[in-house]
């Protein structure tokens, strides 16, 4: 795999040691590269449930490129986490049914991989971090047992060889005493031990995409500072791609490149993090940068969302959050389907009269 | 209850002739974990909250951060009563709780409520939210039924509801407004202060602000005071007046919240500030870690019990490593425990600039 950035032995000596002293932020540069690895296109997946056709996943497209973070952003239900098992094709089957698209990672389309060949790209090519720690770890299995799983059966290893791997995924993420603690059991380990040990096992197998969804929800603010930070930093060495899912602005303005705004089952808005938090047009993603207090300065009202997210079951067509819009708009403006349009280059908006203030500037784009 | 003569006593970080409500004075919560089934044997405590004062001001907020495990829970629940004290005393208008007649501990428990974190676990499943609403008039009102239908439709309406949805069960709610039901809940008895446990967090971010600002509305019609505890500093900057960074049961700085802010003292502080979250990404603060990880709190040293985090350099025999330091005002309302290890300065670097 091709490093992204080449770090010396002495650099990674230091920061592999314990002893984290200042750090000018330790995020460093964005190590994102040209290079596509993981490329949706059109993804829906539905559930079918006793009051009709949950449409959770409603024509996704994205693109993940070698060593870089897309951040996907929205509330519960807006089908983050549904794309995310959808790629790992993992949604339940019933009542679960991914109903169109292309999932293109390295060139293959997943969705076309029998369940065996499936099951060696899953923890192999691709691997997922989980919101929840305590849950993710099997509290009767060693952590080298856990974490070797994944490495023995994507890689056949064994014996002292597999042992070694297992240490050295353990010092990726910088546990100290790696040797010893893979003898250790989870309950052994603090949250934010523990949460290393899944991304250890994450990366075990030298992904080339990571899913990481609300990795950081359950941990404390200096360690999930730790962790963002760590994250980054595999990120630089091993040149993975990170898909973050998230709802916190302030994850997504640390780590992210490029964000994905999800709402009811549709990206409404795609662009790089500076022109989502610089210029955005599509209303719900002003309100979300808006919603949120500030740290830095003394914040006056806060501008709220109204409303409640839609139901999806039998979700009409046309723009799904114009009941919630601040926007004055015509009954007959928000029925039609609206579509995903480039209006500048690499920034995506849901354009629709009903969400989005300057659509006529940018009506030209699309015929409706 | 003006009249009654102020028995709070003074203590360090408690600005004097404040109009307060509510107040702690030395409170400490220890439990017992050491000692086995007999009582035999030698004690250790696990010190979830050790000598904490402050004030809570009429229709103000105070906040208390830290991590968790930093006691600030215990404090909110200590407060509300579903904690006993180990040692020191809770001040209602001035009273001591504790040695308050019946009616008074009614009063108290009338005027003290609580919004607690998760509005899934916190509302019964089993209850209509009518019932759930009107509970606390049922029970420490003499109120007629009609009279308590009336009075939990117009609190629905007040925290934006709508008075026929008090027929409804919680699980046809949505989060937001299952935590709209737990304020009403919390308003009923027409109280003077609410704690409110983390009442965002669990909450999707688009709903928190309806919640945030439903707070500060309720909290200017009503002149509520508020006990906030949270992790998120932001949360608190937006929410709070004053407020507490605690550690290890310990507070380590408090005061103004905005001069807090402003210049935070304690490194711990300072540590908590640079790993929060910017609101833009072009905000890039100097971002450093603590060594090591958050002590056990059972059987802490007896001194200062930042002590064991601090990046600075102890001097072991120094008077504040074998006693608990005080807090101490280093300018107006704003205290700090002052030792020679705890306070950021530019040249130590482990002051972090907001802006």
């Amino acid at each position: 795999m091709a490093k992204a950035t080449k770090i010396t032995d002495t650099e990674k000596e230091e920061l592999l040691s314990e002893s984290l002293d200042v750090d000018t932020d330790g995020f460093g540069k964005s190590a994102a590269t040209s290079e596509t690895v993981l490329d949706l296109r059109n993804l829906q997946t539905q559930f079918t449930t006793k009051w009709g056709t949950v449409k959770a996943v409603n024509g996704v497209s994205y693109n993940v490129k070698r060593g870089e973070t897309l951040g996907v952003v929205g509330e519960s239900g807006s089908g983050k986490s549904v794309t995310a098992l959808s790629i790992m094709r993992l949604i339940p089957s019933p009542p679960g049914e991914i109903t169109g698209g292309e999932v293109i990672l390295n060139g293959r389309d997943l969705l076309k991989l029998s369940e065996r060949e499936m099951t060696s790209v899953r923890g192999g090519e691709i691997s997922m971090i989980l919101q929840d720690p305590m849950q993710a770890l099997n509290p009767v299995f060693t952590i080298e047992n856990q974490v070797g799983e994944a490495i023995r059966i994507h890689q056949g290893l064994k014996g002292t060889s597999l042992f070694q791997r297992v240490v050295d995924s353990l010092k990726k993420v910088r546990i100290p005493a790696p040797d010893s603690r893979a003898k250790d059991y989870p309950h052994q380990l603090s949250g934010g031990m523990r949460q290393r040990v899944v991304g250890a096992i994450g990366i075990s197998s030298e992904p080339s995409v990571i899913i990481a969804d609300e990795p950081t929800t359950s941990l404390d603010v200096t360690i999930q500072a730790a962790y963002l930070r760590l994250l980054r930093q595999i990120q630089q060495e091993e040149g993975v791609g990170i898909v973050f899912i998230t709802h916190d602005f302030g994850i997504v303005a640390k780590m992210c490149d490029r964000v994905a705004v999800m709402y009811a089952g549709r990206i409404v808005e795609l662009a790089d993090v500076r022109t989502i938090f610089n210029s955005p047009l599509h209303e719900y993603t002003k309100a979300l940068i808006n919603s949120v207090p500030k740290l830095e300065e003394k914040t006056g009202r806060l501008a709220q969302i109204e409303g409640q997210p839609p139901l999806l079951h039998n979700l009409p067509p046309g723009d799904s959050f114009a009941p919630r819009s601040p926007l004055k708009y015509d009954e007959k403006d928000a029925s039609i389907d609206p579509e995903l349009v480039e209006v500048e280059s690499g920034h995506w908006v849901q354009l629709s009269r009903s969400s989005v203030a300057d659509f006529d500037k940018y009506k030209h784009l699309v015929n409706y | 209850m003006t009249t009654t003569k102020n028995k709070v006593g003074s203590a360090p970080g408690c600005k004097p002739g404040v109009d307060s409500v509510l107040s702690v004075r030395n409170l400490r919560k220890w439990y017992n974990v050491g000692n086995n089934l007999f009582g035999i044997g030698k004690k250790t405590f696990l010190k979830a909250v050790d000598d904490v004062s402050f004030d809570i001001e009429r229709g103000k907020t105070f906040g208390l951060v830290g991590e968790s495990g930093c006691g600030k829970t215990t404090t909110l629940k200590v407060l509300l009563g579903l904690e006993d004290t180990t040692e020191g005393s809770i001040f209602y208008e001035g009273e001591d709780v504790a040695t308050m007649s019946a009616a008074g501990k009614k009063e108290f428990r009338t005027n003290v409520q609580a919004v607690f974190q998760d509005p899934w676990s916190s509302l019964n499943p089993r209850m209509r939210v009518g019932s759930i609403v009107g509970e606390p008039l049922e029970i420490a009102t003499n109120q007629t039924k009609a009279q308590i239908k009336e009075r939990v439709g117009t609190l629905l309406e007040e925290v934006g509801l709508n008075p026929y949805q008090a027929n409804l069960y919680p699980h046809e709610f949505s989060g937001g407004q299952r935590q709209r039901i737990g304020v009403a809940r919390a308003l009923a008895l027409n109280p003077k202060v609410i704690c409110l446990d983390e009442p965002v967090s669990a909450l999707d971010v688009s709903i928190r602000a309806q919640i945030m600002n439903l707070l500060v509305d309720l909290q200017e019609q009503h002149g509520l005071a508020y006990l906030l505890v949270a992790h998120n500093l932001a949360t608190v900057r937006y929410m709070c007046h004053t407020m507490a960074v605690m550690y290890l049961g310990v507070v380590q700085e408090m005061g103004d919240t905005e001069r807090i802010f402003e210049d935070p003292k304690h490194i711990y502080t300072n540590a908590l500030v640079s790993a929060a979250l910017p609101s833009h990404p072009d905000i890039v603060r100097s971002e450093f870690l603590l060594p090591g990880e958050v002590v056990s709190p059972i059987d802490p040293p007896p001194g200062d019990v930042f002590m064991s985090r601090t990046p600075l350099e102890v001097d072991s025999n120094h008077k504040w490593a074998n006693e608990r330091p005080p807090l101490v005002e280093l300018e107006t309302d704003h205290w700090v425990v002052d030792t020679p290890w705890s306070i950021a300065t530019e040249e130590s670097g482990f002051k972090v600039e907001l802006k």
